[in-house]
Formats: structure tokens, C-alpha cells, sequence
């Protein structure tokens, strides 16, 4: 999933401090799962936001809505005749939503509502990892399923660097080395020659490198 | 076509079969050449190559390929450091070819220090390529005389190729085989990270000379003096694949106030007279950090000069 963390409240507000309709608007896509932009979150930034306004002296009218996924205009479609009630809207789905929101209503004014950190999952309750950086050519079976690009710092593509140390990686010591995780791996596996291999330049043309990236899958379009 | 790669002095010293001796020396920070010059004239004539850090510690210092420009001008012989983190394979190959069309004959290929620990840690990294495709690379330029995308050179580089191993890092038993991988790239010579841990430091030179790796490539063995207590507790703790061990910690304790530097270099000269015997290890790097002055006597306490004139 796309994982992101709220703004802090203090950055909202000054944000929306000269509007007073504001509609905050989540998503149950991604941002439902990592707990952050779901109509739960919605309920909480609206309060959050209204007690602001009160305490500030603002008479700010706060709406709520969470739309089924920001990532799709059906979805966005939803919100014809809402958004021109309210001065500003944030939304707390991943960049994609406020995006796809601006573009639909040009007049509207859009705000994120959080920050999208990374393609990732939970790996315990409240801790999230990164996986992948969309590098468009997923190389992760050379490397016992585990990806380098997105999880060694260096993006090292033949081997741990000289920073490795008891499993940790040269950044912090919070930081998995992924490289010890690979060559661990790949030594249980009994396939360890397969890293002694060159692995060759890595083309970055399908990456975010070859320029902003789109998909057209002919059978599907209309 | 020559008998030698890139014909530099480093080169020639090792494939007449002398025991070589090369040097360090990190550019300023800032556009002060009298600082560079200074620290030339103090390895001048001590020393084989000189490595030229390419902003070591991710800190920005002036460039690598111009400060190794100024030491050819002071009459010394570059070892021209490249890293990964602030190029990609464009700047890297117009770089290599204004290098070696300016006289520059060595270079050491490296994946570089993550800037976070340097003084930009804002600053966005490249790794559009790692070390050991950088030595691949270089490799192709030299014999294949062809761009990374294979595209023909009009004269193209001839480096003599260097490559860093560190034995310290883990996981260990993947050392001798990620140094496998460098020679197979390409690497002509490797320079390894500084060296405290002997026995872990035999434990792997036997390993590689099992493999035959020495018979593939010059490895020079990293030293660098200690200057303090504080300093070895610095390098134990704070920099990430060094292996200190404690043993050598409380020696220069022991040594006593005013004496922990000279027990520093008696223990680099002991660990030099060590290397000279130890198989397959071809040469030392001596990496004096900002004690450039001090080379001269390490070099003549540990028998290395003079230095051999090809």
C-alpha cells in the first residue's frame, strides 16, 4: 500500500486560517489501512480543526467526506455539487487524491492533508516499512525477493557496501542492511553463486528518471 | 601497445614486484591550493600514488579530479577517487575522460560514504550506477574503448583501476567473494579500509589467496596510525565498518601522556613490517589523516624509502 503520516496541525492551519468552509476529505483506499486519511481520520482532523477555529475566534464550518478511492474520477465524481460549497478542501488521501481533485474542480482550492512517505506495508501493528521505489522493471527475484533498490541506501546492486555491520546498515542503526538479509538468504538457499554474478547497470528509463510515467492498456481503454 | 595498462608510476611499481607504498590526501575544503601544496610536499618522494578523496565523508571539498590535477603539478601521481553518491554515469564518464586527458592514470572506484553523515544531508543522492559497475565501467572504457552504452571512444581513458575492500564489514563470509566480484570487474589493485583486527585481517588474505584473488590483482593493506585515545575510540565506535579492537585501545592508554601518537606509529610499523611478509598482500596504503606530515618518518622508520624510480 501507499503509506503517509498526517501533517501536523500546526502546518493545517496555517494552511486554511483565511478560509472558513473548509471540507476535509479522506479516502478508504491505502490511507484507511495505514490509519490516516479514513473516515475515522476525517472525524478527527474535522474536531481537531473546529476547536482550533473556536479557541482562534474563527467561525469556520468544517464538512466531512470520504470518498471510496481519490484515485479514480468515478469516485471524484461524487463530489460534483460539494466542493463549490467550501472555500478550501483537504484531503488526506496519498498525493494522488488532491491531485485528481484539483484537476476535476479547477476552482477549488486544495490542500494534502498528509505527507505520503512510501510503497510499503505494516510489518507489526503501528510500524510500516518501505518495499519498493517503482522502478518499473522489478528486479527482486535476483535477490532472494528482496528488493535493494527500495531498501538498500545506496541502491547497491552487487553486494552490501563497506557500512555494513551486524546487520545494520551504515545510516542507523535502525536500518535493516538488506544486503546481510540477501546474502543470509541466498547462502540458506544455497544459491550464493547466483550473487557472485555482475549484476550490469540498471536502466533507469522506466523509473521516475525517464520522466513522469503513464500506463495505456489498449483492451481496457474505451 | 604497451606491456602496461595505464603505464602510471603505481603500475609500473607494483608489476616490477616491489612492495608499494601509497599515500592520501583529502582536498581542502574550499579553493586554498597552498594547503594541497603543503601537504604534497610532504608526501613528495615518500610515496608511490597518492590517493585524492572525492568528498570523503560525503563533505564538500574541492573536486577530486582538480585537486589531483594541482599534486601532478607538485610532481606526485594521483590515485583519482570517484564515488557513486554525487554522479551519474554521465558526469562520471566526461570526468574519467577530462582525468585522463589531463595525465590522470589511477582511479578508485567506490559506492561512497551516504550523505547523511556528511554536511549536505539534505542533499539528494545518485547511485545511478554502484562501485562494482563503475570498475565494469571503467574497465570497458580502457580495453573495449566504449561508452557504458557502447557507443566508440575517440581516445579513450586508459586507467590503471583500483578498487576498496573492507574485511571488517559484514557479513564476513560475503568479504572474499564481493572482492571476487571487484577483480572479475576489473580491478587491477584494491586498497583495503584501515586495518586493526590482524588476525580477522589473516583470516581473510588467506581466504582470497585460496581463490587465487591475489594472483589477479595488487591488495594493498589500509593502515592508518592512530594519533589518540580518542581517535581509536572515534574510529571503534563511530564509524561504521572499523573493528578496533580493545587490545589496542588500552595499548595506547598505557602508553601514557605525551606518548599515545608514538605508540600509534609503532604499531602501524609493526603492522607494515607484518604485511611485507604476509602473502598476497602486494603493498600498503597508508592513509594518514590530516598527519600528512608525519609520512615522511613513517615511511623511512618503516624501511620504505627510498621509494623505487621506474
Amino acid at each position: 500500500m501507499i503509506v503517509a503520516e498526517q501533517k501536523p496541525i500546526r502546518e493545517l492551519v496555517e494552511m486554511v486560517k483565511d478560509f472558513q468552509k473548509i471540507l476535509v476529505l479522506g479516502c478508504k483506499g491505502c490511507v484507511t489501512v495505514c490509519n490516516v486519511g479514513g473516515a475515522k481520520e476525517v472525524g478527527v482532523l474535522a474536531s481537531a480543526l473546529r476547536i482550533w477555529g473556536r479557541k482562534t475566534g474563527r467561525d469556520l464550518q468544517v464538512g466531512e467526506h470520504t470518498l471510496e478511492r481519490q484515485c479514480d474520477p468515478e469516485y471524484i465524481e461524487e463530489l460534483r455539487g460539494i466542493v463549490g460549497e467550501y472555500d478550501a478542501v483537504i484531503s488526506i488521501a496519498c498525493g494522488v487524491g488532491p491531485q485528481f481533485v484539483s484537476e476535476r474542480y479547477p476552482t477549488a482550492r486544495v490542500f494534502p492533508g498528509v505527507n505520503t512517505k512510501f510503497m510499503g506495508g505494516a510489518v507489526a501493528h503501528g510500524i510500516w516499512s518501505e518495499r519498493c521505489a517503482g522502478c518499473g522493471q522489478c528486479v527482486v527475484h535476483y535477490f532472494g525477493g528482496l528488493c535493494p533498490i527500495a531498501r538498500c541506501s545506496k541502491s547497491l546492486m552487487n553486494g552490501p557496501c563497506g557500512g555494513s555491520a551486524d546487520g545494520r546498515c551504515e545510516i542507523h542503526k535502525e536500518v535493516e542492511c538488506i544486503w546481510d538479509t540477501i546474502v543470509r538468504k541466498m547462502t540458506e538457499q544455497g544459491r550464493l553463486n547466483e550473487l557472485i554474478e555482475f549484476k550490469p547497470p540498471k536502466s533507469w528509463t522506466t523509473a521516475r528518471d525517464g520522466g513522469p510515467r503513464s500506463m495505456i492498456r489498449e483492451e481496457l481503454v474505451k | 601497445m604497451s606491456e602496461f595498462k595505464s603505464g602510471s608510476n603505481l603500475e609500473k611499481v607494483l608489476k616490477a614486484g616491489h612492495f608499494a607504498f601509497t599515500g592520501e590526501c583529502g582536498p581542502p575544503q574550499g579553493a586554498n591550493l597552498e594547503v594541497l601544496k603543503e601537504k604534497a610536499r610532504h608526501l613528495k618522494g615518500c610515496v608511490d600514488a597518492v590517493n585524492v578523496t572525492d568528498n570523503q565523508t560525503a563533505v564538500v571539498r574541492m573536486s577530486s579530479w582538480a585537486a589531483s590535477l594541482v599534486l601532478i603539478q607538485e610532481g606526485l601521481e594521483p590515485n583519482y577517487q570517484m564515488v557513486c553518491r554525487d554522479r551519474n554515469r554521465l558526469a562520471m564518464q566526461s570526468d574519467i575522460l577530462g582525468a585522463y586527458a589531463h595525465g590522470i592514470r589511477n582511479m578508485l572506484c567506490l559506492s561512497g560514504d551516504h550523505q547523511k553523515f556528511g554536511n549536505h544531508p539534505e542533499s539528494k543522492n545518485v547511485f545511478d550506477i554502484d562501485s562494482m559497475q563503475l570498475i565494469h565501467m571503467v574497465k570497458e572504457m580502457r580495453d573495449q574503448g566504449v561508452f557504458l552504452n557502447g557507443q566508440e571512444i575517440d581516445e579513450a581513458p586508459r586507467m590503471f583501476i583500483g578498487a576498496a575492500s573492507n574485511p571488517f564489514a559484514d557479513p564476513f563470509e560475503f568479504r572474499v567473494h564481493r572482492l571476487a566480484k571487484k577483480v572479475a570487474a576489473g580491478a587491477d589493485f584494491i586498497q583495503t579500509q584501515c586495518i586493526y583486527n590482524m588476525p580477522k585481517f589473516k583470516e581473510f588474505m588467506k581466504q582470497a589467496v585460496d581463490m587465487g584473488l591475489t594472483e589477479k590483482c595488487y591488495l594493498l593493506a589500509g593502515v592508518t596510525p592512530m594519533k589518540s585515545v580518542g581517535m581509536a575510540r572515534y574510529m571503534a565506535t563511530q564509524v561504521p565498518g572499523m573493528d578496533v579492537p580493545d587490545e589496542l585501545i588500552k595499548r595506547l592508554k598505557g602508553a601514557g601522556k605525551g606518548k599515545v601518537a608514538e605508540e600509534g606509529i609503532k604499531f602501524a610499523l609493526e603492522q607494515i613490517e607484518e604485511f611485507r611478509e604476509m602473502e598476497g598482500v602486494a603493498g600498503v596504503h597508508l592513509m594518514a589523516i590530516e598527519w600528512e606530515h608525519r609520512v615522511p618518518e613513517i615511511a623511512e622508520r618503516a624501511g620504505m624509502l627510498p621509494r623505487p624510480q621506474i
